[in-house]
């Protein structure tokens, strides 16, 4: 067997075997990349959280007392913010099943009301920042708080700027096809939401009451 | 990893009968001779290895195919019998790993195993400086110095270690392995010399610009040498007795020497740089970068920086009649 | 999309191959080049930068020798020095080491599992971009005599608020937060590429050895990376706004950097040996004219050590005091990644012993890995032992170690792969008899340099020190070092010649000079811009050596859009026919808005605030979508 140069040519003798034509544009779920592309970034983030929550019970582990001079914070906003949370969940789930049915009226409502709810939780945040009762910069404590609920902010943030936008599109000429499938995955990363704020509650507001 | 030992040889005669040395292969202590006997242990386990690795390797590049030969095709005997090699060979490198992990686990043991001795010391890592402080249950009888540990032979002394300023590492190869300085945390380290000599080890943890001239001397001597040594360290800096050296005294307490330096007995009372009750009577001054003499006294008053830049003593100003006696005034602080 | 349109079973021949490539081409000048999405083209770059970076990290690695070459060399100052070696272990691992192995993934992963771009083809090319303005932050701010200087790991508290006042430490901080955006980005895109993208029939025992090692490198890279941006913005903050984490007097630690740090630190190695385990792999098969022996042990084997990789961290910190039953399990964790990394030393020299090896130059190179790396893999056995660790962590045993698993582990299989794919990436062939030369003047060169820094360590010279003593007697052995990095940086010049002239000059290579048998053989050299004129059906591992003359293929594609064929996850059966994105400058756009407020946030925090407007219309404009690739069924 010869090694070296070939004369050029574009591909390589071959013979057609299949046919793609009757295959569909698009997908949901698992079947379209874009939703594998969405879990991958939700792994990083959570990798993300997973370590700021390391770091805090590192620094528990290392101060033995805990929370560091401060009382812990507030329950109250805090607790009304995951209560608003888990409530999302349905009409999140609604916005999922209906953006599969191509159902664009039911969808553009679902998505309206997504995105007021992603607004209504980024207020009762304000306030809960307020209650936290330590600063960012009094102590290493104060510190991994503001890291864990700041972190969690920039996600609520970051999908309810996608959930407008997403809403907006879906009152143009564009609301049909494959953005369908974009209010699935939406939709997904928002459980991603979800799911990442209920260690971080616990972490926050219970785990002080208990040591 | 092969042709090591003809260079090592080599490398651990020691230069000059009063330079410290600094190897990991010299032991002159328990602890190292440990140390160095595991890396012989190892380096002849694994140069074997590799050895065996690449003689195989060499053997494999020998063409065993017909040029035609398909290159998909297999022979299901040689795929099964190189299945088994490979197998013995997972095996046989499990096999090494594991007893390492052993020997290594074994020579910790060892290694980390705190005997009690008498002498308790504390060494404060600064940029780019040693502190240290002799422990004692009396009061009176503590007293610190810097960049020199002596210690008494054939005992094992422990030395708590804590930062300063930021993370350095306590390194005397010939005695032990190392230990990080950390601020906000303690750790130990026990030192033991066999015989009476000078080892010096250095800084080993990247701690700023003056990293590489942050050296330090244990000088390991018989028990009474270091008592001897001890009590006097233990006392006040005797006052001059000649008006040459007094007047170097009047220079030092009137420049600003004495904001970071202490001489006990004397009004300079500084905490932040070495104490210099004693300097004279160390072997190098600026840890361990200069051999303490007069020449390299004045000149490191007058241009620390040309020396170590970056170092926290600044360049003192000074009249050109004033270098001589103050120079002649440290050196005397034996 | 019309149903009208014209598929790729109604042409065929050069009208096919021309119109496909007017599809999928790149438009002319300057924004053109700016807006591709032809990951060839983004993977060429990506490539092109690291190499760049690799020899800006070896000039600094050549200063360095400079002033180490003689006791108390006043050459330059201890404050130019730190920054040397800050940007040299900086560039090396953050510049050149990951993204190398991502660049080629990302040229040659899509034309590997036979699909015509990578996925999300925009956010790969922001990623380049992100890394470029990363790379030049940093360098800028070298040139500019304000580059870091407190090393590639940044330790606190020397590069805290307290001991390293001004922007220094800033950055190279924010250069990491760039560098891992980019990375993470670029991770993604090959995961989906390869779950997704491969052509029907690549089950996942028939992915070519390349592609696995880029995915488990890929997810290493996942978990891997937000440690050390979680690190890295961590000491930002530290530094800026006041908290902190870090600072024992009020409730941190230093030693917590330590561990974010090294829990990155460590994949970190990985991250830059696994793409290396695919260049080896590749070469093996081909130039022992035999399929890989242990095909799904060299694949386990990668995922063990992607999955071991990140349970080692700690023997960095052997001498920090930790607790020792803690760092003897990690003793331990570190001798057994010697396994996996065993088994696939022994099936390569498996696969060699049973084929029939041609000695070009690529095999030389992967010839000279087995030598280096085995011995540096064994110095790092040493090193796992707590006991022996305490004597070498930190000198220039350490250095010498590292340097053989990274340079014999990395560079020398990527210059074997450079060898390998030059004729693909530029459809000219290397020079063979360069190539010879360049192999032993760079072997000689690598052992000349290194062997002896082991020596060095044991007899006492610590790592980052910008000059010794002359009577510590290391004197002759640094110079003998120096001398012998000037052969190896040489052999770097010669590299450098034999590319630039083969480029203009070298025999034309043809779409297979190697008869090699994976995929990215089967395209022209270079390929079009469509990769392959029809999607390859695969039957085997090897679908050039199983099929030399009948490729079986997909028709139906569309000709006039970027049509790709998905495929299902585990048996890539043929899915879907989705659209991809068209050329957009939005990506770029987006990574200079990232620039704007990653660069930003150095000086304020309020940085992010504003700054996250003009990302945020960036994004925009980058996802509104393109009413003509709309129109679906």
């Amino acid at each position: 067997m010869t090694l070296g140069p070939q004369p050029d040519n574009a591909m390589l003798p071959h013979r057609v075997v299949m046919s793609a034509r009757s295959m569909p544009g698009y997908a949901y779920g698992a079947r379209s990349p874009i939703w594998w592309g969405t879990v991958g970034f939700a792994v990083a983030e959570g990798m993300g959280f997973a370590i700021a929550a390391a770091m805090y019970f590192y620094l528990v582990f290392i101060n033995g007392n805990w929370p560091l001079s401060a009382p812990p914070p507030d329950l109250l906003w805090s607790s009304l913010f995951t209560v608003v949370l888990l409530a999302s969940i349905w009409p999140n789930q609604r916005a999922k099943r209906d953006g599969e049915r191509e159902d664009l009226a039911s969808t553009r409502r679902n998505l309206v009301i997504m995105s007021l709810f992603g607004v209504v939780l980024l207020v009762i945040r304000v306030f809960e920042f307020g209650t936290l009762h330590v600063r960012w910069d009094q102590n290493a404590y104060g510190s991994v708080v503001w890291l864990l609920l700041s972190l969690h902010t920039l996600h609520v943030l970051t999908d309810l700027g996608d959930t407008i936008v997403l809403t907006v599109l879906m009152f143009t000429r564009h609301g049909h096809g494959k953005r369908f499938s974009d209010v699935g995955d939406n939709a997904f990363y928002w459980y991603f939401v979800v799911a990442s704020w209920l260690p971080i509650y616990v972490i926050i507001y219970w785990f002080p009451r208990w040591w | 990893m092969r042709r090591g030992r003809p260079f090592l040889l080599l490398a651990v005669l020691p230069l000059g009968g009063c330079q410290g040395w600094q190897s990991a292969l010299d032991a002159q202590g328990p602890a190292a001779r440990t140390l160095a006997d595991m890396f012989w242990i190892f380096l002849a386990i694994l140069a074997m290895v590799w050895l065996l690795t690449m003689i195989i390797l060499v053997l494999s590049l020998r063409r065993r195919r017909p040029a035609d030969a398909d290159p998909l095709a297999t022979n299901p005997d040689t795929e099964r019998r190189m299945t088994v090699t490979i197998s013995v060979a997972v095996g046989l490198t499990l096999v090494t790993v594991l007893s390492l992990t052993g020997l290594s686990y074994a020579a910790q043991k060892v290694l980390f195993a705190r005997k009690d001795g008498a002498l308790t010391l504390l060494v404060t890592g600064q940029q780019w400086w040693w502190e240290v402080t002799y422990e004692d249950s009396q009061p009176s009888r503590v007293f610190t110095t810097a960049n020199e540990i002596h210690i008494p032979v054939g005992e094992p002394v422990l030395i708590k270690l804590e930062a300063g300023d930021v993370i350095h590492s306590f390194w005397v190869p010939s005695l032990t392995g190392k230990m990080d300085l950390i601020p906000g945390r303690q750790n130990q380290i026990q030192i033991q010399a066999d015989r009476p000599g000078l080892y010096r080890g250095q800084c080993a943890e990247f701690c700023g610009l003056q990293h590489a001239h942050m050296g330090l001397l244990v000088i390991a001597e018989t028990k009474e040498d270091f008592e001897r040594w001890r009590d006097r360290q233990v006392s006040s800096a005797t006052p001059p007795s000649d008006s040459h050296r007094q007047r170097g005294m009047e220079i030092f307490l009137s420049k600003p020497c004495v904001m970071c330096h202490q001489v006990r007995g004397t009004d300079a009372g500084g905490k932040v740089a070495p104490d210099l009750t004693h300097v004279g009577s160390r072997r190098y001054i600026a840890a361990g970068t200069l051999e303490t003499t007069r020449g390299n006294l004045a000149a490191w008053i007058l241009d620390p920086h040309g020396i170590k830049p970056g170092v926290n003593m600044p360049a003192v100003r000074l009249d050109p009649d004033e270098i001589q006696p103050l120079a002649d005034y440290l050196e005397g602080l034996k | 999309m019309s149903p009208d349109e014209l598929r790729d079973d109604q042409v065929d021949g050069p009208e096919l191959t021309a119109r496909l490539a007017k599809t999928w081409g790149t438009d002319k000048g300057i924004i053109g080049a700016l807006s591709t999405v032809d990951h060839k083209v983004i993977g060429r770059r990506f490539i092109a930068t690291a190499i760049l970076f690799l020899f800006l990290g070896g000039l600094s690695a050549i200063l360095m020798r400079m002033q180490l070459a003689l006791p108390e060399n006043r050459l330059m100052g201890p404050d130019f020095y730190n920054q040397l070696f800050t940007m040299h272990g900086t560039t090396m691992m953050f510049l050149f080491g990951v993204p190398i192995g991502e660049a080629f993934a990302v040229y040659l992963v899509p034309l590997m599992v036979g699909t015509r771009n990578i996925a999300f083809p925009r956010l790969n090319a922001y990623a380049y971009y992100v890394y470029v303005f990363g790379g030049l932050l940093i360098w800028v701010a070298f040139v500019l005599n304000i580059g870091p200087d407190v090393g590639w790991f940044a330790y606190v508290p020397l590069s805290g608020p307290e001991y390293s006042p001004g922007k220094r430490a800033d950055f190279w901080a924010q250069m990491i937060t760039f560098t891992e955006v980019s990375g993470i980005a670029v991770a993604i895109s090959v995961i989906v590429t390869v779950f997704k993208f491969r052509a029907p029939g690549m089950t996942l025992d028939r992915i070519p050895l390349f592609v696995w090692a880029e995915l488990i490198n890929s997810f290493v890279i996942i978990f891997a990376l937000p440690a050390v941006v979680t690190a890295s913005a961590t000491l930002m903050m530290d530094r800026l706004v006041g908290t902190h984490f870090f600072n024992p007097a009020e409730g941190g630690d230093a030693l917590l950097y330590q561990h974010l740090f090294w829990f990155f630190g460590h994949p970190e190695v990985y991250i830059i040996f696994l793409p290396a385990t695919g260049w080896v792999s590749a070469i093996v098969v081909t130039f022992s004219r035999r399929q890989a022996f242990g095909y799904i042990a060299l694949v386990l084997s990668l995922i063990a050590t992607g999955f071991l990789s990140f349970g080692l961290w700690v023997h960095h910190m052997f001498t920090t005091g930790l607790p020792q039953l803690g760092a003897s399990f990690f003793t331990a964790s570190s001798m057994l990644i010697a396994i996996p990394n065993g088994i696939q030393i022994f099936c390569w020299i498996a696969t060699l012993w049973d084929g029939r090896p041609v000695f070009r130059t690529p095999l030389l190179f992967i010839v000279g890995f087995f030598f280096i790396f085995v011995a540096g893999g064994l110095s790092g056995i040493m090193l796992a032992s707590v006991p022996l660790d305490t004597q070498v962590h930190d000198t220039f045993f350490v250095v010498a170690h590292f340097h053989y698993v990274l340079i014999g582990g990395n560079v020398f299989p990527l210059i074997g792969a450079v060898y390998y794919w030059f004729p693909k990436f530029t459809g000219r062939m290397m020079s063979e008899r360069l190539g010879k030369w360049h192999f032993w003047l760079a072997f000689i060169g690598f052992n000349a340099t290194f062997f002896p820094m082991h020596i060095l360590g044991l007899m006492g010279m610590p790592r980052r020190v910008y000059t010794y003593l002359p009577e510590m007697g290391w004197g002759s052995l640094n110079l003998f070092t120096s001398l012998g990095a000037a052969l190896f940086f040489a052999s770097f010049v010669l590299f450098l010649y034999n590319i630039v002239s083969s480029a203009r000059r070298g025999a034309v290579a043809g779409p297979n000079p190697w008869n090699a048998g994976t995929l990215e053989w089967a395209s022209a050299s270079p390929p079009r811009p469509q990769n392959f004129d029809r999607i390859p059906v695969v039957t085997n591992r090897e679908p050039l050596w199983a099929h030399r003359d009948d490729l079986p293929v997909v028709a139906g594609l569309s000709v006039e859009n970027r049509e790709q064929l998905v495929t299902t996850v585990t048996d890539a059966r043929a899915d879907l026919r989705e659209t991809t994105p068209e050329p957009s400058i939005w990506p770029f756009i987006a990574a200079i808005a990232t620039a704007i407020l990653f660069i930003g946030s150095m000086f304020t925090p309020w940085a992010l605030v504003w700054g996250s407007v003009p990302l945020a219309l960036a994004l925009m404009g980058w996802f509104w979508p393109k009413p003509s690739t709309e129109d679906e069924r």
